[in-house]
């Protein structure tokens, strides 16, 4: 088995006649954290939803050295790779435990009841709100919960979707804590980031994307210094 | 009036009310799944009661090409639908369930038909007609907009609603028909009589109301079909097969509808329209559960029931407007008393 992971080639998206990816190539090796940095409205939402199977897209997607450009979402899920999406889509009016319960839809009982005390002892706070309905949780506890939901189905591929959106600093520094533990436990983590800064301090390597197109491509600690990438991404940053 | 009426009127709304706490059991039951408001679940009841008492008088019932129709035109939906993924895998095994399948049951009607088969046969064959026309119809006309708001799935299904009882006028005409009765058991209690006939009807309510009960809440599978309906691009998400879940609820409609129908049918003449206005009194009853409970709406269709007989016996002629004048002081009751989490709000 290669150490590739996921590799994406080639990859075009359009929503109707526009089209918002032109073309994109990423690879995610296996046990690293990569990430994808870039301006509001660049294609990462696009780049993910595609490579999880919600948009169709052309080019090439491979996960494990399998073709999976036609695969639907669910059997990528069974297959190893989960998104945490942009906006979240918990099951609001489920309780918190459920939410996490139909995480680990397709695996085992056996397996499920495992994975929930991991999730719980990864996240304590999910477990003190179990019996609370997703809809009430508060921002953070909601990123916790998507997290978690996502952590059930025992994924090889996490991927997420700007995953400090809307959180206050203490909780982006939780949540970065818990991304880097996660490449520990093997987990290879796909993260699309607007806080740059944070991103490149976590992953192992980076791609900018600009207008659809990735621009730049390296080691995240090389990106960091690039004087281009201070001032357009990390310059208004005091964090 | 004295008590012995009062316990015929009593006994004639629970029977009724158990029929229409059915049909609200489906509303309940579909829309927790697809957030669809089932209209056309009358015309189940309607295509069910009617093969049946076609099927006890040794004719062949014209739904098996109803069914047949609706196979093909769900086998090209579906090939449409995937017109971007398809594989010959995927094509057979499209024919077979949606084509071969309808084919092969309407072969099969039409050799039982004439044997004049016991009431129990003649049950069983009706469920096998009616009830694939469920997921075929989710197929035809949910499927492709199952993404859409709460208010273009009402409209497809008012629609459908209105398709599904002009074809059963064109297949079994205007005039009505009534079915021979599955038992001739009858028990005395008091001044009344049970029948076999209300008593399975009481049952098949109770074990409905409690098996879906059970189902929605306790198993993960219960609860990913309802997942289904909280957020289709979630359940998606942990590998929930959507339109599998929508599939499934209607076959589950399908069944009880039909069978709901098929109990009717001995107790009163059923014409293509009957159904609906049972329906609607089910749904009545479903909205009262707040489209969530299932004892909650038996409960509120018995009270609907009960309603209806008391207000046939002082004023049959305004017996409907009282029952659905009634509703509304209990609607807007309601709808001041509830208050909902919310949805995501971003
Ligand atoms: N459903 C849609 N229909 C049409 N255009 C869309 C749709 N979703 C996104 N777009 C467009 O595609 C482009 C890329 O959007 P995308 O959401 O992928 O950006 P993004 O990099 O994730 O931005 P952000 O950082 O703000 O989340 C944008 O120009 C956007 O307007
Ligand atoms: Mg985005």
């Amino acid at each position: 088995m290669s150490d590739l992971l996921l590799s994406i080639r080639d990859l075009f998206v359009s929503y109707g006649k526009v089209e918002a990816v032109h073309g994109v190539s990423i690879d995610v090796p296996r046990g690293q954290i990569v990430t994808v940095i870039g301006a509001n409205g660049a294609g990462k939402t696009t780049l993910l939803n595609a490579a999880m199977g919600i948009l169709p897209a052309r080019g090439a997607i491979e996960f494990e050295g399998r073709n999976i450009l036609r695969q639907p979402v669910e059997d990528r899920v069974g297959g190893g790779m989960t998104l945490v999406p942009e906006r979240r889509e918990l099951f609001a009016t489920m309780p918190v435990e459920d939410n996490l319960l139909l995480g680990g839809f397709l695996i085992s009982s056996h397996e499920r009841a495992q994975q929930l005390e991991e999730v719980f002892t990864r996240f304590p706070r999910l477990k003190e709100r179990r019996r609370q309905l997703a809809g009430t949780l508060s921002g953070g506890e909601r990123q916790m919960l998507a997290m978690g939901r996502a952590l059930m189905a025992k994924p090889r591929l996490l991927m997420l979707d700007e995953p400090s959106l809307g959180l206050a600093p203490l909780i982006v520094a939780d949540i970065f804590a818990i991304i880097r533990d996660l490449r520990s436990a093997g987990v290879s983590i796909l993260l699309v980031e607007q806080n740059a800064r944070a991103a490149l301090r976590v992953a192992d390597s980076a791609y900018v994307m600009e207008l659809g197109e990735i621009t730049l491509h390296g080691k995240a600690a090389d990106l960091a210094a690039d004087p281009k990438i201070v001032e357009t991404y990390l310059g208004l940053a005091t964090h | 009036m004295d008590s012995t009426i009062l316990l015929f009127l009593l006994q004639d709304g629970i029977t009724n009310g158990a029929l229409y706490g059915l049909l609200g059991i489906v509303t309940v039951l579909v829309f927790a799944v697809t957030r669809i408001i089932f209209v056309p679940q009358g015309e189940f009841v309607t295509y069910g009661a009617l093969t049946l008492a076609l099927l006890d008088t040794g004719r062949v019932p014209g739904t098996i090409w109803l069914l047949i129709g609706f196979g093909v035109v769900a086998f090209a939906v579906e090939l449409w639908m995937s017109r971007h993924d398809l594989n010959a895998r995927k094509i057979v095994r499209e024919a077979l369930i949606k084509i071969i399948l309808p084919c092969l049951i309407a072969l099969a009607v039409i050799w039982l038909a004439p044997m004049k088969l016991p009431p129990w046969a003649n049950l069983l064959i009706t469920l096998a007609i009616i009830t694939p026309m469920g997921p075929y119809l989710y197929t035809i006309a949910f499927r492709p907009v199952a993404e859409a708001s709460v208010l273009t799935l009402f409209i497809v299904a008012i629609g459908v609603h209105l398709s599904m009882q002009g074809l059963g006028l064109v297949l079994f005409g205007a005039e009505g028909l009534r079915g021979t009765p599955l038992s001739t058991l009858s028990l005395p209690v008091g001044p009344l009589v049970a029948t076999g006939q209300t008593l399975s009807i009481y049952v098949l309510t109770l074990v409905t109301m409690a098996a879906l009960t059970y189902f929605f809440n306790k198993p993960l599978f219960g609860k990913a079909l309802r997942a289904t309906a909280i957020n289709r691009l979630g359940a998606r998400l942990v590998g929930i097969r959507t339109s599998l879940s929508g599939a499934i609820a209607f076959v589950l409609a399908a069944i009880i509808g039909a069978l709901t129908g098929a109990l009717s049918a001995p107790m009163t003449t059923i014409y293509y329209d009957t159904g609906f206005l049972i329906g609607l009194k089910g749904f009545i009853a479903a909205i009262i559960g707040s489209l969530a409970s299932y004892p909650l709406t038996v409960i509120a269709a018995l009270a609907v029931g009960i309603a209806e007989a008391l207000a046939s016996f002082y004023a049959s002629q305004f017996k409907e407007v009282i029952v659905f004048t009634l509703i509304i002081p209990v609607l807007i009751w309601l709808s001041l008393s509830s208050h909902h989490v919310e949805e995501e709000e971003e």
